[in-house]
């Protein structure tokens, strides 16, 4: 039995019973790294001795604590405390913060090994993990395609058994569709439900940190530690966090799930589109009323998405200038020299595609026509999921019209890339959970994810449909081909 | 051609609360480089604002005091620039939602009162500080995220002496309010002026040149009015003026151009969406207007109505606080209020003068002191003259009146035998100055007693001596 393979709650079992040691579990992991990670690229940071050392010092910790002994690895976007966090841009390269963000704290309250940093998309844009400056990503289930992204590296380790579980951040779907694509569990919470203190923004109205985990009741309980009011983020809600691990294990017999018609559009995979249909059968069969909805202002999400989250990036990422902190072109010959060349060779293109869109988005002249129109349709958005919240329990879409794309298929071509993350953005816009879980392999073999949405602050509901759904089905528990050639 | 100058003030007062506008950081003014400074002030990535509450009531207490239409809503707003002294590259303000609108504040010019509007009252962060050495330019973080309020007036000022009264005013109130040290040359309190010129008479504002860069209220009075005399000489000689930021520079007491319009900042503001707008209801307001101190204004009316002090007098004496205070300890030591008000605003607001020291120096005069000297004149201990050098001698060093009366025995001479051999003696050596009185010139005598005073070195009682004299230059 590879250690490496378990899921948190098998692992807690295991560590409970004293059958094995938080040692065990990391140098399982490490040699699934070493043998696996090369050609995968999932870890961006890793270091097994510092790893080794943190997994014998668990012994003397309180072994009652919910996460006591779990490796963690963790999105290059969230604050390590002197530890390389560098959003895998080379701006940030050599960056150390000088503290933690807060759910690393609550990690390690909780007893949780860090395990390292995992590769993304340069600051979060990008929909493939391939606009990382350490290199690309590739997908566990086939190595000439793309993991998703942009927690492009968390899920893959994730799943090619790299990782236990992982931390990731979503601002457009950056954990749910790396998820699908790579046939784990991603969860996005409500906005406001886990502190963005030390996440290194993108868009800071429509950022979450999240769990990508192998099933269902790990992202439970990983979202338990992680959410709860946090006196450091203005924006996180004062509301208690329930026990997800323990609400989520309910039938869910009369639920009522709203089928949005408007996400089932035109050049969406077929596989994709037959593996929904069996998806609402299995649902019914356990008991839920499915039923088609319309989400009337769905088409303008993408275009509002752009404005949004651009706007806000092109502010959040105007403090690398090269002044403090991270590389600065030397030999510059004045102040403004040295800022065009910082940034001029500091950031890479998909993020001063995403800087200029957004700087002129909110110029002056502009402002009207784009930002704060697109503020507006935004309030559209969210009043179609109250509007249906009002009737159905959960909503439920595919989280990628296909599954994963072809290295370098889309990196050329923006717009295409940009609509991969047609299903999951609007969840953003309206601030509510969705999550995002195992439903299905196309003909190719490659794994396809069911996205649920929730109402704002009741992830339990939709933890519990995906939990049914899971305990119903198998896909969760198929392993790519690269885990079990190499474990042969 | 007659010109009318338009001026419109914007003020940035750093508020004096313990801890920083979004972080915990202290506030202290002259601590080490970099000190205080934290992951959030420092601008690093992954850091979130918090809104400093204590913060928002001092920005209120402002916006109360200057008449303010406050706004129940509190929202914030990116203003993107790029500055090495400015960590995240933009820098947390109000802009369309401001904290505070359309309040006045009253001026006294020229013997009338002038009311000067206020456009805006808003809530905004600090930046850091550079400094330059040689090549190398330092950054010390210690002043980024101070709360800083912005005040803007209105154009309603059309002096440069009116800008100075509206500054000298405005700093009054908020020195009553205690919530900034007003310090120009510390920077706690920061003028830019806009100013224009046109014919009087029209209703077209003419274009403005914003002026920066005084750090005094006397700079913003000279560069106004140099700003102002240059603008009409340039129209009058045909030109017209750019609209620019200028520089004044005050060694040599004049303006230069910084940058013009178009080479100004685009600040891209929008709202800031790491704070959440949030309401406050109006028992919030109420509660920090309770908490107002009595504000310069209305001390003027009770000290006019309580002490039965002129108009100009109570002026004077409400202007700063700490002389208002002063004055009235004294009143309570000493219950005559209009002659502690001659006496702190005649002499001592001279000799400070000289002294070049602020009313500050007061502190050096114990309210006992001056109430003390003022009883002993009643008594006639002392004269009024000698009064004056003993004051002269208590402020500059801090020595009690009693003390000083002593040990230079200035005790005042009312002694009848004393003063008549003085009086004889000065008969006798001035008969030409006796001939005269004696002869009609009623005015002789004053020289006769000024002689008198000179031998008592002052000491003599003003009255005694002009009644003994009298009596003496009738006898033949």
């Amino acid at each position: 039995m590879e250690l490496a393979s378990l899921t948190v709650h098998k692992l807690r079992e295991l560590l409970a019973k004293k059958d094995i040691s938080p040692l065990d579990i990391c140098k399982s992991l490490i040699s699934s790294i070493r043998l696996k990670d090369s050609r995968i690229n999932a870890i961006v940071y890793f270091d097994e001795d510092i790893i080794m050392a943190r997994a014998r010092d668990a012994e003397k910790k309180d072994r009652s604590n919910p996460l006591w002994g779990i490796p963690v690895f963790i999105k290059d976007n969230i604050c390590v405390k002197d530890e390389p966090t560098t959003c895998c841009s080379k701006i940030l390269k050599g960056f150390r913060p000088p503290y933690n963000a807060t759910v690393i704290e609550r990690l390690l309250d909780a007893g949780a090994i860090l395990m390292g940093k995992t590769n993304m998309d340069e600051f979060a844009f990008g929909s493939s993990t391939e606009t990382s400056c350490y290199g690309p990503t590739r997908n566990p289930w086939d190595l000439d395609r793309i993991p998703g992204g942009s927690s492009g590296g968390s899920a893959a380790s994730v799943s090619a058994d790299e990782a236990i579980s992982a931390l990731g951040s979503d601002t457009g779907g950056s954990i749910r569709q790396p998820a699908s694509l790579c046939g784990v569990v991603g969860l996005k919470p409500t906005y406001g439900r886990v502190s963005r203190y030390g996440l290194i923004a993108f868009a800071s109205s429509l950022d979450q940190i999240g769990p990508i985990t192998k099933d269902v009741e790990d992202a439970a309980i990983l979202l338990k530690i992680i959410s709860g009011y946090d006196e450091m983020d203005s924006t996180s809600a004062r509301l208690d966090v329930a026990d997800y691990p323990n609400l989520i294990k309910r039938d869910i017999h009369g639920i009522r799930i709203g089928v949005p018609k408007e996400y089932f559009i035109e050049g969406m995979d077929p596989d994709v589109k037959n593996l929904m249909s069996d998806t609402i059968k299995k649902l019914e069969e356990l008991g839920a009323i499915c039923e088609e909805i319309s989400l009337p202002h769905t088409e303008y999400a993408v275009s509002v998405y752009y404005l949004v989250a651009t706007a806000e990036a092109s502010s959040n990422l105007a403090r690398f200038d090269g002044v403090q902190y991270g590389f600065r072109f030397e030999g510059a010959g004045s102040l403004i020299d040295m800022y065009k060349k910082t940034r001029g060779f500091g950031f890479g293109d998909e993020a001063k595609r995403r800087i200029i869109l957004g700087t002129f988005a909110l110029s002056s002249g502009y402002y009207d026509a784009y930002y704060l129109k697109a503020l507006k349709v935004r309030t559209l958005i969210k009043k179609d999921f109250e509007n249906a919240f009002g009737r159905y329990d959960a909503i439920i879409t595919p989280t990628s019209p296909t599954p994963a794309f072809r290295l370098g298929e889309k990196i050329q071509d923006p717009l295409t890339m940009y609509l991969s993350d047609i299903f999951t953005i609007s969840a953003n816009l309206a601030g509510i959970p969705g999550i995002s879980i195992p439903c299905g392999f196309t003909k190719d073999n490659l794994p396809v994810g069911l996205q649920i949405l929730g109402r704002p602050f009741k992830e339990e509901e939709i933890l519990r449909i995906a939990w049914n759904y899971e305990q119903a089905t198998e896909w969760h528990k198929r392993t790519p081909p690269i885990n079990k050639t190499i474990s042969q | 051609m007659h010109y009318e100058t338009v001026i419109g003030l914007e003020v940035h007062l750093q508020l004096n609360t313990k801890s920083k506008a979004f972080c915990g950081c202290s506030t202290d003014f002259g601590k080490p480089p970099n000190t205080q400074t934290c992951p959030v002030c420092l601008g690093f990535p992954g850091s979130l604002p918090v809104l400093n509450r204590e913060a928002l009531r001092y920005a209120l207490k402002v916006a109360i005091a200057l008449n303010c239409h406050i706004s129940n809503k509190i929202k914030f707003d990116r203003k993107n620039y790029f500055y090495p002294d400015l960590p995240k590259a933009f820098q947390i303000s109000q802009y369309n939602q401001p904290l505070s609108q359309n309040g006045w504040i009253t001026i006294f010019i020229a013997g009338s009162e002038k009311r000067i509007r206020i456009r805006r009252v808003h809530l905004e962060e600090d930046t850091g500080k550079l400094f330059h050495e040689g090549e190398t330019s330092l950054i010390d973080f210690n002043r980024s995220g101070i709360p800083l309020l912005e005040i803007v007036s209105e154009p309603d000022i059309n002096s440069p002496e009116e800008a100075y009264e509206y500054l000298r005013t405005l700093k009054a109130i908020l020195e009553y309010l205690d919530v900034s040290d007003c310090n120009m040359e510390e920077g706690s309190l920061r003028c830019d002026a806009n100013i224009s010129v046109r014919e009087k008479g029209s209703e077209r504002l003419g274009t403005k040149t914003e002026i920066k860069n005084m750090n005094s209220f006397k700079a913003v009075r000279a560069a106004l009015e140099y700003e102002r005399d240059r603008q009409i000489q340039l129209l009058e000689n045909g030109g017209s003026i750019v609209q620019e930021t200028r520089l004044y520079d005050a060694t040599r007491n004049i303006t230069e151009s910084m940058r013009s319009k178009e080479e100004a900042h685009d600040y891209r503001y929008f709202p800031e969406p790491d704070l959440v707008p949030f309401e406050f209801d109006d028992t919030f307001i109420e509660g920090v207007r309770k908490e107002l101190p009595e504000l310069p204004e209305t001390r003027k009316k009770r000290f006019i109505a309580e002490y039965n002090l002129s108009d100009y007098d109570a002026s004077v004496m409400v202007n700063e606080k700490s002389l208002a205070d002063y004055f009235e300890r004294c009143v309570q030591l000493y219950n005559k209020p209009k002659i502690i008000a001659n006496w702190l605003m005649g002499d001592t607001i001279n000799y400070l003068k000289e002294l070049g020291k602020e009313i500050e120096y007061l502190k050096t005069l114990k309210p006992e002191y001056l109430s003390g000297m003022l009883k002993m004149i009643d008594s006639g201990i002392i004269s009024g003259k000698i009064a004056k050098m003993i004051l002269m001698e208590m402020l500059s060093t801090g020595r009690s009146p009693e003390e000083i009366v002593r040990e230079r025995s200035l005790e005042q001479i009312s002694d009848d035998r004393e003063l008549e051999r003085v009086v004889n003696e000065v008969i006798e050596e001035n008969p030409k100055i006796v001939n005269d009185y004696r002869n009609g010139k009623q005015n002789a005598i004053i020289a006769l007693v000024g002689k008198i005073m000179a031998k008592t070195k002052g000491k003599a009682n003003p009255q005694k001596v002009n009644e003994i004299l009298r009596n003496r230059l009738k006898i033949v």
